[in-house]
């Protein structure tokens, strides 16, 4: 037993950069595996010293408490143009941003629509549950029709609520963008797959290539108010319906 | 252009080659009158092709001035302009800039208000410049120029003092001295500071993390109230280290001052002519003129109101710095103030009407 543990037999390790800090995130959160992914890829890029992220006003706006790099946290909604005045200013960074969906679809749609027009040379990591978490389960931009949350009890309705808002199609649209891509981390391929994005994004800031978007379609089963395992299937079943996982752009 | 040319120019465009001159690393700005010379004179100048220095055109003053809070939290030298509809947008951001103790410039070329108001000159945005503005315990360090000289003067001074107590500071003008034209010696060139001084000048700043240095984070957030309170505590305790080391001033004939007026910025020059014709019938009339609104020069006119027969507080404004004067004073001797609104700029002559009834000075 003693001779399999060494260094060459290590198959999995937490990264560095994600410290021992105990998560305030909830049982079957996505927002932990988005964590690790981006300490990972900035680990693995071997960019620590070069890397500068921008947390939101949302569940993530302590995100800065669990990856060891600088950060700065935004107002709400205000993290791309943060992360755009950072990366001019230092043109050598990786500069990102973490964001939700009513941090960056709803409050911050400006400066996100903006930054990424503009083609500002940041990655913007979205993770989209279709509910405000943080204030405790509220009707967001990107809530499903029918969705029941606190502000839309009886389900949103057009009339009343409006439709949901599928921001990542629109930056798909926009010249500045060179990467847009949607995916997910409910499975070990999910997971994998979104480590790709990332990278591909995180590399895309470095050598300023134009703007990149990750949309991460994420599970919140607090505000959902089901088991981490139900929320999963229940993302699978709903989510994916609306909001399509795979590129939509490469450039 | 040569070092101690004179020039003519506007007060804005003033501004402009200042920054550039200052070692200023980016502006970053959205177009509003009277202000907007101020983007076009740098967009015209390309000191990005020259210095270096980033100029963006934002979406939004809201952007804006989150562009300053991100720059000014890596440590660079930011700046951002407007006009008072526009700084009342970014009020926002200056309270997160404070509560993070992030540096950085904002230039104020207030028109008249309240919402839209008008283009013309107005000091009406004295109450949102010296009481914080956003949420919370919170100053600006807010300096305000009464000529062309002063607007190119300030912005060195202005960034200088923002980074020595990492506090936002504001340049309060007004459309007078924005748009006026006036001879001006531009100061000399100064070098943008290098990456390197900027990590070893700024070692809270998110400049990326080397080594094993801790982590940098730029944040206004904290739950725990026992830690809030302390933070409060601190920029308390900086402020007032500010109050008693920063407060600037200018005085004009007050050795023997019977009365006393206290104008800022271009109410300030409308007050000089008003002396001259005064003292010229031999009333003995002077001028305090705060550089600084805040901290506001208090102890200076405490000192003043034991020697004058009343103080007039001359703004073009319903009567805002005058409640710093009254707070000053504290009922030693009667102060009054005038002032116009809604763009309308006083005359000398209104102002020495004004000072005649409402302080009954005669000889």
């Amino acid at each position: 037993m003693e001779n399999i543990i060494s260094p060459e037999n290590i198959v999995y390790q937490k990264p560095t950069l994600l410290n021992d800090t105990d998560m305030h995130y909830c049982p079957g959160c996505s927002h932990g595996v988005v964590h690790k992914l981006i300490a990972e890829v900035i680990e693995e890029m071997g960019v620590e010293e070069k890397a500068v992220g921008v947390s939101p006003v949302g569940c993530a706006v302590f995100a800065y408490k669990y990856i060891d790099i600088d950060w700065q946290e935004a107002a709400h909604g205000r993290a791309p143009a943060i992360a755009t005045a950072i990366k001019r200013l230092w043109p050598d960074h990786l500069v990102f941003t973490y964001q939700g969906d009513g941090d960056l679809a709803c409050i911050g749609t400006a400066e996100t629509i903006h930054a990424l027009n503009r083609g500002e040379n940041i990655a913007i990591i979205f993770i989209n549950n279709a509910i405000y978490g943080m204030t405790g389960g509220q009707m967001a931009p990107t809530t499903l029709m029918g969705m029941k949350t606190a502000t839309c009890p009886y389900g949103r309705q057009a009339d009343l609520h409006g439709y949901p808002l599928k921001i990542t199609e629109i930056a798909a649209q926009l010249e500045g963008t060179c990467y847009v891509t949607r995916q997910s981390v409910h499975s070990v391929a999910a997971i994998r797959k979104a480590k790709r994005a990332i990278r591909q994004a995180f590399e895309n800031s470095i050598n300023r290539r134009g703007s990149s978007l990750v949309e991460i379609v994420s599970t919140c089963s607090s505000g959902w108010k089901k088991t981490p395992v139900e929320a999963n299937k229940w993302m699978e079943e709903h989510m994916f319906d609306f909001y399509h996982v795979g590129d939509l752009k490469v450039v | 252009m040569k070092e101690q040319e004179i020039l003519l120019m506007k007060g804005n465009e003033a501004i402009a080659h200042a920054a550039i001159r200052c070692g200023c690393d980016g502006y970053f700005g959205y177009p509003i009158t009277p202000q907007s010379e101020i983007l076009e004179t740098l967009a015209v100048e390309k000191p990005w092709e020259t210095t270096g220095m980033v100029v963006l055109q934002a979406e939004s003053e809201v952007a804006s001035i989150n562009m300053i809070y991100g720059g000014g939290g890596s440590g660079k030298r930011v700046m951002t302009s407007s006009s008072s509809p526009g700084v009342a947008l970014m009020q926002e951001g200056i309270a997160y800039m404070a509560g993070a103790e992030i540096p950085g410039l904002i230039v104020n070329v207030q028109r008249g208000g309240p919402g839209l108001g008008t283009i013309q000159p107005s000091q009406g945005d004295y109450f949102q410049a010296t009481r914080g503005g956003g949420n919370g315990d919170y100053y600006v360090l807010v300096l305000a120029p009464s000529s062309v000289q002063e607007m190119a003067d300030f912005v060195d001074l202005a960034f200088e003092l923002s980074f020595k107590h990492r506090i936002p500071a504001m340049i309060l003008s007004d459309g007078v001295v924005g748009q006026v034209m006036e001879k001006v010696v531009l100061p000399p060139f100064k070098p943008r500071r290098t990456d390197e001084e900027i990590e070893r000048e700024c070692p809270w700043a998110s400049t990326g993390r080397k080594g094993k240095r801790p982590i940098n984070v730029i944040t206004s957030l904290e739950l725990l109230p026992e830690a809030m309170e302390k933070h409060n505590l601190h920029l308390q305790e900086k402020y007032q280290l500010i109050r008693e080391t920063e407060v600037r001033y200018e005085e004009q004939q007050t050795e023997d001052a019977e009365y006393l007026i206290v104008a800022f910025g271009s109410a300030a020059r409308i007050a000089q002519k008003a002396i001259s014709i005064m003292r010229a019938e031999g009333l003995r009339v002077g001028l305090l003129r705060p550089i600084t609104l805040w901290p506001f020069p208090s102890k200076r006119i405490q000192e003043l109101s034991e020697q004058v027969k009343g103080i007039l507080s001359f703004e073009i404004n319903a009567g805002q710095m005058v409640e710093d004067v009254r707070l000053a004073v504290e009922g030693r001797t009667p102060v009054a103030h005038y002032g116009k609104m809604g763009g309308i700029v006083p005359t000398p002559d209104e102002l020495i009407q004004a000072l005649r009834t409402k302080l009954t000075v005669s000889k």
